[in-house]
C-alpha cells in the first residue's frame, strides 16, 4: 500500500488557482522530488500536506488512513489537527531555526513538549527527558554535527543551520518528511554537506517528498519526479526517465533550462 | 532639621516607589492582553481594544487621574472612599495607561517576529500556547527590552504627578515643607531620589540588556 496518496488536491488563493487536480503517490521508503519553476505551486503543495494551508478539495491519506478531506467541513480541533501532522515533518527553505535555543535544544524542544502530555510523565520523567537527550545527541551526530550540541543557530554556517533542522524534524520520527527548497537559501559551497544528508536518509528509506531546484540531485537521490507547472502536474515518473527523456514538451523546455548545469 | 525632612522625604518616597511596583505588576501583564486584544482576527474586539489604546495615549495622564479619582464622587459613587483610596485612584489611572503604552510595544514586538517561527512550532506538533511561551516569549522580551525600560524610566517620572490628588509621595512631602516651615530646598532635594532611582534602573536595563544578547537572530 501506499505511504502517502494525494487525490484531486485543489488550492487557490483569490481567484488564483494555485493547485490544480493533484493526485500521486508515494511508496513507504521511496522519496520523490518535485521540481517546477517558482509559482508552479509545488511549495503550496507541501504546506498543504503539512497543515499550513487547507486545501480547497481533494483528500490526504497516510498509511491507509485518511487524514484530510477536504470535502469534510467539519471544523477538526486542534488536537487532532497536531496529531496528523506529526505524521509529516517539514524542513524549511530559512531553516527557521530557534534562535535563543542552542541546537540540541532546537532537537529537543518538541519532544520535551509532547511527552509532558504522555500519561506516565511524573513518574519517569527523569527517564523520559534522558531518553530525549540521548536521542537528540544521536540525531546531530548522524547529520554529522555531535561538536556543535551547545553552539546557537548564530554561532553556525547555514548548512550547519539546515543540517540542526532536519535533525529537528526527525526528532518526531515522522513517517513522510518534507523539504521546502532546502539549500536554496544556502551559499553554492554549503548545499552539498546538505545535499549529502538527505543522500543518507534515502539510503536508509526514509520516505520523503523534496522540492529542490538541484537537477542532478533529484536524478540520482529521488525515486520519483513530479514536474509542475502552473499549478498542475505535467509529467510524473521514475526520476532517471523524467529528467533524461522527458515526454512532454513544457518539462523539456523547463529542464533545458538547467543544462550545463552537472 | 535635616533629619525630620529625609525621614518625611523617605517616607513620601516609599509611597512613590510602591505606586511604581503596583503599577509594573498591573501595566505589564495587562498590556500583553490588550497587545492581544489589539491583534485580534475578531474585529469588534480589535477595534474596541485599539480605541481604548488611542483614549489612553491620546491623552494627559493628568487628566486621566482626575477623572478617575473624581468621577465617581461626582456621580455619589465615591468608589474611592477608603484610607489608601487615593492611592489606588492613582495606581489604576497609571496601569491602565501604561498597559496601554506597553500594549503598544509588545504589538510591534509580536509583529516582529517572522512568521516562520510559528510555522516551524505548529509543524513540529507545538500548541499556539505553547508557541507563544516556548518559541516566542523570548524573542518577545529581548526586542522589547530597550522600548519597556524607556517608558518603565519614565514612568517613575510619572509618579509625581499623583500629588495633584494629594498622595503624598516625595514631591508632596518635599512641598509640604514650604507651608509648613518656609523651606524651600526639601522641594528641589527630592531630585536626587528620582536621579538615583532612575540611575540604578537604567545600570539594571543595560545589565538584562546584555544578559538577553548571548544570542542574535
Amino acid at each position: 500500500m501506499a505511504m502517502l496518496e494525494v487525490s484531486h488536491m485543489e488550492k487557490r488563493f483569490g481567484n488564483t488557482e494555485v493547485l490544480k487536480d493533484i493526485s500521486f503517490s508515494l511508496e513507504k521508503g521511496q522519496s520523490l522530488a518535485i521540481i517546477g519553476s517558482s509559482g508552479s505551486g509545488k511549495t503550496t503543495l507541501l504546506r498543504s500536506l503539512n497543515f499550513l494551508e487547507t486545501p480547497d478539495a481533494g483528500t490526504i491519506t497516510v498509511d491507509g488512513q485518511l487524514l484530510l478531506d477536504a470535502a469534510v467541513r467539519t471544523k477538526a480541533s486542534d488536537k487532532e489537527i497536531r496529531k496528523k501532522r506529526l505524521r509529516f515533518g517539514l524542513v524549511f527553505q530559512n531553516f527557521n531555526l530557534f534562535p535563543q535555543y542552542t541546537a540540541l535544544e532546537n532537537v529537543m524542544l518538541a519532544s520535551q513538549l509532547l511527552a509532558k502530555e504522555r500519561p506516565d510523565y511524573r513518574q519517569n520523567r527523569r527517564e523520559i527527558l534522558e531518553q530525549i537527550r540521548t536521542r537528540g545527541v544521536e540525531l546531530l551526530t548522524q547529520v554529522g554535527l555531535q561538536d556543535r550540541l551547545d553552539n546557537y543557530p548564530h554561532q553556525l554556517s547555514g548548512g550547519q543551520q539546515q543540517r540542526v533542522a532536519i535533525a529537528r524534524a526527525l526528532a518526531l520520527d515522522p513517517d513522510i518528511l518534507c523539504f521546502d527548497e532546502p539549500t536554496s537559501a544556502l551559499d553554492p559551497e554549503l548545499t552539498g554537506e546538505v545535499l549529502k544528508v538527505i543522500r543518507s536518509l534515502a539510503e536508509r528509506n526514509m520516505t520523503m517528498i523534496i522540492v529542490t531546484h538541484e537537477m542532478a540531485f533529484a536524478r540520482d537521490v529521488a525515486d520519483q519526479i513530479i514536474f509542475m507547472d502552473g499549478g498542475v502536474i505535467v509529467e510524473q515518473g521514475p526520476a532517471r526517465q523524467v529528467i533524461e527523456h522527458p515526454v512532454q514538451e513544457r518539462t523539456r523546455r523547463f529542464l533545458s533550462r538547467y543544462q550545463g548545469q552537472s | 532639621m535635616f533629619q525630620t525632612v529625609l525621614n518625611a522625604l523617605n517616607q513620601g518616597f516609599l509611597l512613590t516607589l510602591a505606586l511604581f511596583l503596583v503599577t509594573l505588576a498591573g501595566a505589564l501583564p495587562l498590556g500583553l492582553l490588550v497587545s492581544f486584544g489589539s491583534m485580534s482576527r475578531f474585529r469588534p474586539l480589535r477595534y474596541v481594544m485599539r480605541t481604548i489604546v488611542w483614549i489612553f495615549r491620546g491623552s494627559p495622564l493628568l487628566l486621566q487621574l482626575f477623572i478617575i479619582f473624581y468621577v465617581p464622587g461626582e456621580l455619589d459613587h465615591n468608589i474611592w472612599a477608603f484610607s489608601s483610596g487615593r492611592f489606588w485612584a492613582a495606581a489604576t489611572a497609571f496601569i491602565l495607561n501604561y498597559a496601554c503604552y506597553f500594549s503598544e510595544i509588545y504589538r510591534g514586538g509580536i509583529e516582529s517576529i517572522p512568521r516562520g517561527q510559528d510555522e516551524a512550532g505548529l509543524v513540529l506538533g507545538m500548541t499556539k500556547q505553547q508557541i507563544f511561551f516556548k518559541v516566542k516569549f523570548m524573542q518577545l522580551v529581548r526586542r522589547i527590552v530597550p522600548p519597556i525600560s524607556n517608558e518603565i524610566i519614565t514612568l517613575v517620572k510619572d509618579t509625581s504627578l499623583a500629588n495633584s490628588i494629594a498622595l503624598a509621595e516625595v514631591i508632596w512631602a518635599g512641598k509640604k515643607f514650604m507651608k509648613s516651615d518656609g523651606l524651600v530646598w526639601p522641594l528641589f532635594f527630592t531630585i536626587l531620589y528620582y536621579l538615583a532611582f532612575t540611575g540604578l534602573l537604567t545600570l539594571f536595563f543595560g545589565w538584562l540588556e546584555k544578559k538577553l544578547s548571548y544570542y542574535s537572530v
